[in-house]
């Protein structure tokens, strides 16, 4: 079923009798081509476009849940590609991209909304490592704005620029950037591919790995034994539990980071804006409450809570640089389950198991990467080599000192 | 999260920071004759499990003492918490 304008119509008009499910609730084979482990953002987008753009079949998804339960379901809906180093903007850039056309592409509402993002500057030091980053990124075809304090109170007159601490003296702006429905995402993904063929298996959980000669030849279910001739693992903040059932140990920590949305509002805040200096970002939902978040709580977690010294931290960054939202009341507030990898970028790579891949290490960046993550990820499956844009994100950087640290932090996960 | 520290009692965990696994005592001897592998190991790679797990906090905003404390990361509870010297002693190191 194709979904349009005239469709809904003829729906409204006849008591909406019409709709099928989005996907079929497939029963698992006996053996696939490729099997995809993890039914979220990336592992949907991956078996997409394994089918669409690789031409592949007999495509598995498994999900232990329910699909888009995990992370897609949990963060805090920001698309952009305003990052600085080489191994990461031009996958990020690709990404924002493939968001652009994602809409037409799935025939499904994601809500794509290129509201803009702003990055606030404070210092002048601050300032030239974002005209720095702007530069990068714009080098790399992306866009990038570099605002004053008078353009940024024009359009954001509700900001407290004279903060004692961290006055505004700037931003950074890619107007590119934006929200999306992160829910809309999964189910986007999972219609279009359920319509290439692929088998999505929800409640199914994957209990180990069979290996045979050093070749992974399927997976241990709790439906079963899958037979596969490929096996993507994609269950980013899960990843070292799923990996150690091969015997790997991974760069990677799982800590829990932390979202909150206020009550519904009028339209009060247009775009996005990051107050990275008070560890705080904020936009606007289309319902109307703010979402916003703050820093991981920094402690190894896989219990998809966090604790309340990280909430008073985030609100008090919210209080400093938005007044303005102090009689807001906090309408909920969850935690999703990060893996933190060893220099804060991913990793999409082989692994030293024949048949056996791995997609992981998001930090806490992966739903902006999800169309270009699952790209890059089919076309690792499919041709055996990396997609141009994702070369960096080996295994091996670590032991050959090429990590892409963003921050500049080293081997502390919880920094990143 | 209260920590019980070992000489202060019960403390908040707002007041220590955090470090890692509690396996970073065990730094690999850098005569070994793959001590490189032993050092990419150590540097890069963790355990990372769901459920008890041996990690270091240090007392920052305290009596600056390292702990060894395990906590579960499904619940947060914590089980048992000692001072890194005690542990790094009993494991052989500092001799």
């Amino acid at each position: 079923m194709r979904y349009s304008g005239f469709k809904v119509i003829k729906e409204a008009l006849t008591g909406h009798r019409g709709w099928g499910p989005a996907w079929r609730d497939a029963a698992p084979q006996s053996s696939y081509d490729y099997v995809i482990i993890g039914g979220g953002g990336h592992g949907l987008a991956t078996a997409y476009y394994l089918a669409k753009e690789f031409k592949q079949a007999r495509i598995a998804v498994l999900e232990k849940g329910w699909i888009g339960g995990g992370n897609v379901g949990r963060n805090t809906t920001i698309i952009r590609s305003n990052y600085l180093l080489d191994g990461n903007e031009p996958f990020y850039e690709f990404s924002l991209k493939l968001w652009e056309g994602l809409e037409q592409d799935l025939n499904y509402n994601a809500m794509v909304s290129q509201r803009g993002i702003l990055n606030l500057i404070h210092t002048d030091a601050q300032r030239d490592a974002f005209i720095r980053r702007g530069n990068a990124m714009m080098l790399n075809g992306a866009d990038a704005d570099l605002l004053t304090t008078a353009q940024i109170v024009a359009r954001y007159p509700f900001l407290n620029v004279n903060d004692a601490r961290f006055p505004i003296k700037g931003g950074l702006a890619q107007h590119r950037g934006g929200t999306v429905r992160h829910d809309a995402v999964a189910w986007g993904y999972a219609r279009a591919a359920d319509q290439r063929g692929v088998d999505i298996i929800q409640n199914c959980e994957v209990t180990g790995f069979r290996i045979e000669n050093g070749t992974c030849i399927g997976v241990e279910t709790s439906r079963g034994f899958i037979g596969a001739k490929k096996v993507g693992a994609c269950v980013a903040g899960s990843s070292s539990r799923l990996m150690s059932h091969a015997g790997m140990r991974l760069p990677i920590e799982s800590h829990v980071l932390q979202a909150f949305v206020s009550e519904g509002l009028k339209p009060v805040l247009p775009g996005v804006i990051t107050f990275g200096a008070g560890h705080f970002y904020c936009s606007q939902s289309d319902k109307g409450g703010l979402v916003f978040g703050g820093d991981i709580d920094g402690y190894n977690s896989y219990a998809q809570r966090g604790n309340l010294p990280v909430v008073e931290d985030v609100c008090e960054g919210g209080m400093a640089i938005f007044p303005m939202i102090g009689r807001a009341r906090l309408l909920r507030m969850w935690g999703g389950i990060m893996d933190m990898s060893m220099d804060g970028s991913p990793i999409i790579d082989r692994t030293h198991i024949g048949g056996l891949y791995f997609n992981g290490g998001w930090c806490y960046g992966g739903f902006k990467a999800t169309p270009a993550s699952g790209f890059a990820y089919a076309h690792l499956l499919a041709t055996d080599k990396p997609h141009p844009t994702a070369t960096a994100y080996r295994f091996d950087r670590f032991a050959k000192g090429l990590m892409i640290d963003e921050k500049g932090m080293g081997n502390q996960p919880n920094l990143h | 999260m209260l920590i019980n520290h070992p000489l202060l009692g019960p403390r908040d965990a707002s007041e220590f920071v955090y470090k890692g696994d509690a396996a970073l005592i065990n730094r690999p001897d850098p005569d070994a004759p793959d001590a490189l592998e032993q050092f990419i190991d150590y540097g890069y790679l963790r355990d990372n499990p769901a459920g008890a797990h041996r990690e270091l906090w240090f007392h920052e905003q305290g009596d600056r003492s390292w702990l060894v404390v395990t906590r579960n990361t499904l619940t947060h509870e914590i089980t048992s918490v000692e001072l890194a010297r005690d542990v790094a002693r009993r494991e052989g190191r500092s001799k």
